[in-house]
């Protein structure tokens, strides 16, 4: 605080400090404040509001707990989130490890680009970009007939979803590495193949121990994006996968109850609280190794 | 226990740039062997080619008379100590002297003992489970040897690894290094570009510029019978006369030069055709008031005295403007020189030698 108003002086230091706690306070904490006190109360027309029927209960979280297909969504939405984490994580690690070691420091920039442009492009439309490529008569098929192999009906259950999600979020689980892998001396890993190491040992015990911060951040990142998004899951969908969101926002937008909604909201973020606590003490990390 | 290193007509080439130009040279098992010379000069790709990180562009290398072409350094009877360690700082020490054991999958007990053992060979005898950022820049030092030597390599290869250390204790490893290589037999081959450390450590010394070997001898040869300019220069001082040569008669040559016509010997494979340039060590350079009877003698200028101790470092000019400096010993009982005083300085014929410039690539 002192070092602060040591560097900006004290005008602007409350200038940023009150930006801050506005940021803070007002376009985070209330409005998830007054979401929180929502799921507590029931919905209820406009005249009955502070009435007799308006107090505190828990029956918007009972209304999960006693719907079988919500309950079976949610735990599919945790499954494949995590399927999706572990596919991004064996995908991105070789190639934040080629990145940051193997390839030349010229080139590095180059491929970075080229990962990098996809996101310029807006998420809605990649997803209907993979819409067309994975659809029954797409591009993709086509080019399988083509060299001789049957066409494959991809957009059913999960599949699609699944090549949705790891294409939009496979960057924020190659960056994390990318960065901790970089920051690793070239020196020890050659250390360790000249002792005798070999290639795979040299992974487990030299580069990845050090690398496990990024993979951690990688990880909690990737899990959180997936469990939380709707236009993937909504645009790449087939009848018989439905994400945890979208019933979120049926109950929000269509059915007009915030309240059930805010706590099936709430539902989700225990859950994803409850994951990244146990991807640190999986990995044995501490928050502060993740936030750097 | 140990093994010779050759190379066979080595050259190694990094695009259009060559590192490594034609070295051919066989190191003794059981040999401390240095490389020296100055930064770019191709010693640190040397010492990648016989570890086994790269391959050489010509010729091979042969560890122990086998050609290790295309083998990997897990696999080669190497261990090399990084210039900046590379300790693993995530493990505590004696995992990290056990590595070498851990990878060839000896099993926990005897690889915790064989840690707490090679810890007392480096003097760290409590270390065992303390973490590598608890040591000091010399214990780290030890802990790297200690990890080289846990998997009994036959060559050991050392990239100047006493660089990051203060001067003292920089003077105490040389000594240690020296007795664990005596201890151990082991060949070791190091690296560095102080000449200090080569002289003291080594049995033998390979001079090293831009890519080329330019003589390879005992440290006392080395100073005392440089083979070429480069190498007479590189280690340790010496005063450079340029001149050509007039006449030769038995070994010693009539010199001419700007400041007048010296008598010198003749350096190896000298002939009067020679680009040659005169040497002197300024231990061997005198001064006097009045110029010497015999030997050769250059009016000069005292510009500076500079007092070490046991001996005094005196800077002087010449009527050219050239500056030389002449070491001479101390005596409590004269007055050190004046500066701006002039005087004569004086060598031998036998202490000058007239040297041809450095081998270039061929």
């Amino acid at each position: 605080m002192s070092e602060l108003i040591r560097r900006y002086g004290t005008s602007l230091t409350w200038i940023i400090i009150a930006f801050t706690a506005f940021w803070l306070l007002v376009l985070v904490l209330i409005p998830n404040f007054v979401l929180f006190e929502f799921s507590f109360k029931p919905y209820l027309p406009v005249d009955q509001l502070g009435g007799p029927k308006d107090f505190y209960s828990l029956n918007n979280y009972w209304t999960f707990f006693t719907s079988p297909i919500h309950i079976r969504i949610f735990f599919q939405t945790v499954l494949y989130s995590s399927a999706v984490t572990i596919l991004c994580l064996l995908l991105s690690y070789p190639l934040a490890y080629f990145l940051a070691k193997v390839v030349d420091a010229k080139t590095a920039p180059s491929i970075f680009l080229l990962l990098i442009i996809p996101l310029w492009v807006s998420e809605i439309l990649r997803s209907f970009a993979w819409f067309i490529i994975l659809a029954y008569n797409g591009p993709l098929n086509a080019l399988l007939q083509g060299i001789g192999l049957e066409p494959v009906r991809w957009i059913t259950g999960f599949n699609a979803v699944i090549i949705g999600l790891i294409y939009s979020y496979l960057l924020f689980m190659l960056l994390p590495i990318y960065n901790a892998i970089s920051s690793l001396d070239t020196n020890q890993i050659e250390a360790s193949e000249d002792l005798g190491a070999s290639l795979w040992r040299t992974h487990w015990r030299v580069v990845i121990p050090h690398s496990k911060p990024g993979i951690a951040s990688g990880c909690v990142m990737v899990f959180m994006l997936c469990a939380g998004s709707v236009i993937v899951p909504s645009t790449l969908a087939s009848p018989s996968s439905r994400w945890f969101t979208e019933i979120i926002q049926q109950w929000m937008f269509e059915g007009l109850d915030w309240n059930t909604g805010a706590a099936y909201a709430f539902l989700l973020l225990a859950l994803c609280i409850i994951f990244v606590s146990l991807v640190m003490r999986v990995l044995n990390v501490r928050l502060v190794d993740i936030a750097k | 226990m140990s093994e010779d290193v050759t190379l066979s007509n080595i050259s190694m080439d990094f695009g259009k740039f060559r590192a490594v130009d034609h070295v051919d040279i066989t190191i003794k098992a059981g040999e401390f062997f240095s490389f020296l010379g100055p930064s770019g000069c191709g010693k640190t790709t040397i010492l990648r080619l016989i570890s086994g990180f790269m391959d050489p562009t010509e010729g091979k290398v042969l560890i122990g008379g086998k050609d290790m072409t295309g083998t990997r350094p897990n696999e080669r009877p190497t261990a090399l100590i990084f210039q900046n360690l590379a300790l693993f700082p995530l493990m505590p020490i004696w995992e990290n002297i056990a590595f070498g054991l851990e990878v060839r999958g000896i099993d926990k007990v005897t690889r915790r003992a064989k840690a707490e053992e090679l810890l007392k060979l480096v003097d760290l005898h409590d270390s065992a489970d303390k973490k590598v950022s608890q040591l000091s820049g010399g214990q780290k030092q030890r802990v790297a040897i200690a990890r080289a030597l846990a998997v009994e390599p036959k060559v050991m290869l050392l990239d100047e690894p006493l660089s990051a250390l203060d001067l003292k204790l920089r003077q105490h490893m040389r000594a240690e290094l020296r007795a664990i290589q005596k201890r151990t037999g082991v060949t070791f081959i190091y690296i560095t570009h102080d000449q200090g450390e080569a002289l003291a450590m080594s049995d033998r010394v390979g001079v090293m510029s831009q890519g080329v070997l330019q003589q390879v001898a005992t440290p006392n040869e080395i100073y005392n019978n440089p083979a070429n300019g480069f190498v007479a220069s590189f280690v340790g001082e010496n005063n450079i006369f340029d001149g050509k040569i007039k006449s030769i008669k038995s070994g010693e040559a009539d010199y001419e030069t700007s400041l007048g016509n010296f008598a010198a010997k003749i350096g190896p494979d000298v002939s009067k055709d020679t680009a040659v340039r005169l040497y002197v060590r300024p231990e061997h350079c005198t001064l006097s008031k009045t110029a010497a009877k015999t030997g050769n003698s250059i009016a000069v200028e005292v510009t500076e005295a500079a007092f070490e101790g046991n001996f005094i470092n005196v800077f002087l000019r010449d009527k050219v403007g050239n500056t030389h400096m002449a070491q001479v010993q101390n005596d409590p009982g004269a007055p050190p020189p004046q500066r701006g005083s002039k005087v004569q300085m004086n060598f031998d014929a036998d202490h000058g030698v007239l040297l041809a410039h450095a081998k270039t690539r061929s």
